[in-house]
C-alpha cells in the first residue's frame, strides 16, 4: 500500500448537507456507517447480494456495499434514520413491518424498508408478483418473506387511501423455474439425450 | 475497505483516456458490480483504478437523426428497462436487462460493462447480438465503431486497447424496424442468478404474417463468447410462419451451438435447454409480430 489518498465528499444525507473526508478505498457503507454514525447501513454479505446495505440515491435503491464512497459526491442520499418523524416517530412502513411480523432479528429491516419506500413513494399500486419481484433482491433468513410482502403490500394500499382488497395470493411464478420439456434432473434424462453425472 | 492502489476519476471520456494513459497499469471501473466484488474476492485485489463512474454524459438514450437508438455505454441497466424509446422501439433489451441481478443491482450495473467485462452469460449481450448492436469505443485517436460480434474476441477478452473506453452502444434502425423480440434466461431461480443459458430472438415477418423474412437467434453461455445461430436462421428466413419451421430452426441452433460442462450445469443439458430456448422464444416472438401460431 502506498500513500494513503483521501478526497473530500460533499452530499446531502436524509436532508442535510455533509461533508467529510474519505479514504477513497471506502464503500458507502463505510462512510454512512463510519463517518456519519448510520448504523441502520448493515453490512452484510459485502458483495451486493443481500440487500442489507441499501439505501436511496437520488430517488433509486442501491447496495452501498458496492457503490464507492467518492461517487456520493453531489448526491441525495436517504438511510432508515431518515424516515423518522420530528419526534422520533415510526413511519407507516416501519409500523407495518412491526404489525405484521416482517422482523425478527431485523438485520435485513432497514434495507428491506427502504427498498419498501422507494416502491411506495411510485404511487402506484402493484400486483403481488410485481411486488415480489420489486423486493427480489434481499435475503431474509428469518421470515420467510410473506411478512414483509404483506406489510409493503398493506402500506401501499393504505397510502392509496384504498382497502387492501385481498391478502397475499399464492406466488404464481413460483413453480416457474422454466418448464424445460421432458427432462428427469435426478437422473439426467431428457427425450433425446443423456446428462452424465459430474462433480463440483 | 476495498483493497485499490490508486483510484484516478476522470471527468469526461477524454480524461478518462488521459489517465489510462497516463497510467498503463490501470483498469477501468464503471459501475462496480463486477469489479468491487473481485476485488473483495482477491481477483482484482490492489489494482489502479480509473473510475469513469461520474461521466454523466456517457448516460442516457438517444434516437439519432436516422433512427439509430444510440445507449450511452453507463447507462444502468435499470434506465434502460425504464427508457420510453427502449420500450417502444426494442422491448426486447428492457426485458433481457431486467432480467439481470436484482433491482439494486440493475441501478449500478452498466450496459457497457456487461459487455466490456467479455463474459458469455451476460444478459444484455446475447439481445444486443440478436439486435446486430453496434458498438461506439473511444481513444486517443478518436471514435471507431464495430458490430458487436467483432467486440468479443474470446472469453474475457473484447476489442479494446487499454487506453480505449467503450461509449455507446447503437441499434441502427434497419437492424430493429419491424422486428419483435424475446429474450428467454433460465435459471436455477429468478432473481440475483446468473444465467445456465440466455436465448434472444429476433423476428420480422411479412405483410400477411405468414413468412419469416428474417430471423436472429443470439445465445449467452452456448459457447465461450455470446453467439448468432448463423445456420438456424439461414433455415429459417423465407420460410412460412409455422410450427414446422419452428422446429426446424430450433434443431438447427444445435449446429451453431457450442456450450460446455461446468458446475452450473452439463453440455447436454445445455444443448437441450438451446433448442428448447429457441423453440420458445422463436413462437413468442413470432406472436408479438402478429403471426398466428
Amino acid at each position: 500500500m502506498g500513500q494513503r489518498q483521501y478526497k473530500l465528499v460533499t452530499c446531502t444525507i436524509n436532508g442535510k448537507e455533509r461533508s467529510a473526508m474519505v479514504d477513497v478505498r471506502a464503500s458507502l457503507t463505510d462512510m454512512l456507517r463510519n463517518e456519519y454514525e448510520l448504523t441502520s447501513v448493515k453490512k452484510g454479505c459485502e458483495v451486493g447480494e443481500c440487500g442489507a446495505c441499501n439505501v436511496i440515491i437520488n430517488g433509486e435503491c442501491f447496495n452501498s456495499c458496492i457503490y464507492l464512497a467518492v461517487w456520493a459526491e453531489g448526491k441525495d442520499i436517504r438511510t432508515l434514520e431518515g424516515l423518522e418523524g420530528p419526534n422520533g416517530e415510526l413511519s407507516d412502513i416501519q409500523q407495518a413491518f412491526i404489525d405484521e411480523t416482517a422482523i425478527q432479528c431485523g438485520f435485513c429491516s432497514p434495507g428491506f424498508i427502504m427498498t419498501a419506500e422507494e416502491i411506495l413513494e411510485r404511487n402506484k399500486i402493484y400486483t403481488d408478483d410485481e411486488l415480489r419481484k420489486l423486493l427480489s433482491g434481499h435475503l431474509c433468513r428469518c421470515t420467510g418473506y410473506e411478512n414483509i410482502l404483506r406489510a409493503v403490500k398493506k402500506t401501499m394500499y393504505k397510502r392509496q387511501g384504498l382497502e387492501m382488497p385481498e391478502d397475499l395470493q399464492p406466488n404464481e411464478d413460483f413453480h416457474s423455474t422454466p418448464d424445460v420439456g421432458p427432462y428427469n434432473r435426478l437422473t439426467g434424462e431428457t427425450a433425446c439425450i443423456k446428462e452424465p453425472r459430474y462433480s463440483r | 475497505m476495498y483493497d485499490i492502489k490508486a483510484l484516478y476519476e476522470a471527468e469526461s471520456v477524454e480524461d478518462a483516456i488521459r489517465l489510462l494513459t497516463e497510467h498503463p497499469e490501470a483498469q477501468i471501473i464503471a459501475g462496480g458490480s463486477d469489479v468491487l466484488v473481485q476485488i473483495r474476492g482477491g481477483r482484482r485485489a490492489g489494482k489502479e483504478l480509473v473510475s469513469i463512474y461520474m461521466i454523466d454524459d456517457m448516460r442516457g438514450v438517444s434516437m439519432l437523426e436516422d433512427g439509430t437508438i444510440r445507449i450511452g455505454s453507463l447507462t444502468s441497466f435499470y434506465h434502460i428497462a425504464e427508457d420510453p424509446i427502449v420500450q417502444k422501439y426494442i422491448p426486447v433489451l428492457g426485458e433481457a436487462v431486467s432480467t439481470v441481478g436484482s433491482p439494486q443491482v440493475r441501478c449500478i450495473g452498466t450496459i457497457g460493462g456487461n459487455t466490456c467485462n467479455g463474459v458469455t452469460s451476460a444478459d444484455s449481450s446475447s439481445t444486443l447480438h440478436a439486435l446486430d448492436a453496434i458498438v461506439e469505443v473511444t481513444g486517443p485517436n478518436g471514435v471507431r465503431t464495430l458490430p458487436i460480434k467483432e467486440f468479443y474476441l474470446g472469453p474475457g477478452k473484447v476489442d479494446l486497447a487499454h487506453n480505449e473506453v467503450q461509449t455507446a452502444i447503437m441499434i441502427p434502425k434497419a437492424a430493429y424496424e419491424g422486428y419483435y423480440g424475446n429474450y428467454i434466461k433460465y435459471g436455477m431461480r429468478n432473481a440475483m442468478e446468473i444465467a445456465t443459458t440466455g436465448c434472444s430472438v429476433n423476428v420480422k415477418l411479412s405483410d400477411d404474417k405468414k413468412t419469416i423474412l428474417d430471423i436472429r437467434i443470439g445465445y449467452g453461455v452456448a459457447g465461450p463468447v455470446p453467439l448468432r445461430a448463423v445456420t438456424a436462421e439461414a433455415a429459417g428466413k423465407g420460410q412460412p410462419v409455422s410450427m414446422d419451421t419452428v422446429k426446424l430452426v430450433s434443431e438447427k441452433v444445435l449446429e451453431d451451438v457450442k456450450p460446455r460442462d461446468s458446475w452450473r450445469a452439463s453440455k447436454e443439458f445445455r444443448l437441450h435447454l438451446c433448442k428448447t430456448m429457441a423453440e420458445r422464444a422463436t413462437i413468442e416472438a413470432i406472436k408479438r409480430a402478429g403471426g398466428d401460431i
